[in-house]
């Protein structure tokens, strides 16, 4: 095999689940609140410096969204968010009650190192 | 007055068929499908199956009369028809739970599957189905942690895991082993797994492929910030090794240790599963073997019961097969018994092969792992099947990609996540692969091979065990 052909792979860093994808578009991050909401799953919004990512507990934005249906409400609560702790990674967790764990959890919004 | 002796031999439907029995909500139930020998009655064939799994022997014996057989013993309480085969029927059978050891798959094996499927009466004999009562449920500790300990151990949600076994099966040093799991960690797979056939051999012992794995582990989740594992099998041909094994891996600070419970048996498996429980240590289940025994349609062992009694016995992780891949398993029998490992409520349901009520109560889920023969192109068919709850494991497609294992996870890895965001977005990812596949490659040079290597590969060989419908 030619190795001229081989392309080097480099090690990223990543933030688990939608890691390896490029940045969702807003109408894409929409779709993911609008499917967690749809599961019947609590959303939640959690945010944490980049050094500390690989913590179990990052802080908690308010409290958990209870029975919020609206995805108007949730996007507004991730910006204020994002806007209160602009480096700060920031993402968006589904509590399923009936598991008892999380449904899914992404990030929205990458902090700077 | 008490009974009289009376020696001879009875036939055994006059003690063992009992069609007007009405099961107990804590009797073991057992379907067996019978093909007995010419000119034998059904009700003669079931009962015998009864007997001979229960109190009975060929000839009446004085000493039954100092118990109460009419207590202990097993009854043959229906039979069916099996649809598509005028020579076998389906035998059901009650057990009272009394005749069986409490936590004791061992003991309740030895019991449904012992001497009688030797027993000349019958050509064929294949236990299909047993129904565990609660009574029995709650005397098993069962997975050591469950799916959802082990999605907050390793942080992972919302999503299937990735992973893959380490190839060449047998033959690399330990050090070169290590290399391969860090190519493969790095490259996004959340683990990867020693080969069944990997103990403890001359050419890489344990200790060494233990310890060169774990700096690969460690190595790869400082470089990704992901949380990583590797299975590392502590399979081996006597308990005390086995657990001096898993207490390296525990000391070296590994989540996950692995055993083949088919051919370490149940008592080593149960055993490992405790010791699992008590140090907090993931534990992943291979099958070998599992295919001597379920893939006959008409004798031996289904795999829904190997599986509920690895559920029973515990394990975090079973192998399930992948109905798309290379090795045997249709869909609706494999989404059967994948229910079987994760739900807490299973229902009676003859077409996905669940020929019971089968209630979990609380006993923790086991992650089902699809792997063997699938690659990129499998992705969408695989999301669909297995879900969530389930690790897809890719040897030969993480390995085979012509860039090397770590652009080969990474593959599978954007494959996956493209698959899991069309889905939760409303897309039909079945119908729509092709279409969902090559957009996540325009950013994805890795995936873009990846699709270009493997776009011919199929396995479309029919099943040989189908269900019968």
């Amino acid at each position: 095999m030619p190795f001229s052909s081989v392309v080097d792979y480099q090690t990223v860093a990543t933030l688990e689940t939608f890691g390896f994808l490029p940045a969702m578009t807003q109408e894409e991050i929409y779709e993911q609140i609008a499917y967690v909401i749809a599961q019947g799953w609590t959303p939640c919004i959690e945010h944490v410096h980049p050094s500390a990512s690989m913590r179990n507990y990052w802080s908690l934005w308010k409290l958990p969204f209870f029975g919020e249906a609206e995805l108007g409400a949730i996007v507004a609560e991730l910006e204020a968010c994002h806007r209160a702790y602009p480096d700060h990674h920031v993402r968006l967790t589904g509590y399923d009650a009936y598991t008892q764990t999380q449904g899914t959890a992404f990030v929205v919004f990458e902090g700077r190192a | 007055m008490s009974k009289k002796y009376d020696a001879g031999v009875k036939e055994y439907r006059d003690t063992y068929w009992t069609p007007d029995y009405v099961p107990l909500d804590t009797d073991i139930l057992a379907c067996f499908k019978c093909t007995g020998q010419e000119g034998v009655p059904r009700e003669e064939v079931a009962a015998a199956v009864a007997a001979e799994s229960s109190t009975g022997t060929w000839s009446t014996v004085w000493s039954e009369l100092l118990t109460d057989l009419e207590f202990y013993k097993g009854r043959a309480y229906r039979i069916e028809d099996v649809p598509t085969d005028p020579e076998s029927f389906y035998a059901f059978v009650a057990y009272p739970l009394d005749l069986f050891e409490e936590g004791s798959i061992t003991n309740v094996l030895t019991s449904l599957v012992g001497n009688v499927f030797g027993f000349k009466a019958l050509r064929h004999l294949r236990l299909e189905d047993i129904r565990f009562p609660l009574a029995f449920i709650k005397t098993c500790m069962g997975p050591p942690n469950g799916i959802a300990v082990e999605r907050d151990r390793m942080n992972k949600y919302g999503r299937p895991l990735l992973g893959c076994t380490i190839k060449p099966k047998l033959g690399l040093s330990g050090k070169n082993y290590g290399r391969v799991v860090y190519e493969c960690l790095r490259g996004g797979l959340d683990f990867t797994k020693d080969d069944e056939n990997i103990n403890s051999q001359p050419f890489q012992r344990w200790q060494d492929r233990f310890d060169f794995v774990a700096e690969a582990v460690r190595t790869a989740e400082q470089e990704t910030g992901e949380r990583k594992g590797h299975y590392l099998n502590c399979t081996a041909a006597t308990p005390e090794e086995m657990y001096a094994r898993a207490e390296h891996a525990k000391a070296l600070g590994m989540p996950i240790i692995m055993h083949d419970y088919i051919t370490g048996g149940f008592t080593a498996n149960t055993g490992l599963a405790k010791w699992c429980r008590r140090k907090g240590m993931l534990l992943h289940i291979h099958r070998a073997m599992h295919a001597v025994i379920d893939r006959h349609p008409k004798h031996g062992i289904h795999f829904r019961v190997l599986a509920k009694c690895l559920r029973l016995s515990g394990g975090d992780h079973l192998h399930t097969g992948t109905v798309v891949g290379k090795l045997e398993g249709d869909r609706q029998t494999t989404l059967g018994f994948i229910d079987q490992l994760r739900e807490s409520y299973v229902p009676e349901d003859r077409t996905r092969g669940n020929f019971f009520d089968q209630d979990w109560a609380s006993m923790p889920g086991v992650f089902a792992v699809a792997s063997g023969g699938i690659h990129v192109w499998h992705m969408p068919a695989l999301v669909t099947i297995f879900g969530d709850d389930s690790v897809l494991q890719f040897g030969g497609g993480t390995h085979g990609h012509p860039w090397g294992s770590a652009a080969g996870a990474a593959a599978n890895r954007v494959a996956l996540e493209a698959c899991v965001k069309a889905r939760n977005a409303g897309r039909e990812l079945e119908k729509e692969s092709r279409d969902i596949l090559t957009e996540a490659a325009k950013s994805s040079p890795e995936l873009a091979i990846a699709l270009d290597t493997w776009k011919e590969i199929k396995f479309e060989f029919d099943t040989v065990d189908k269900l019968d419908l």
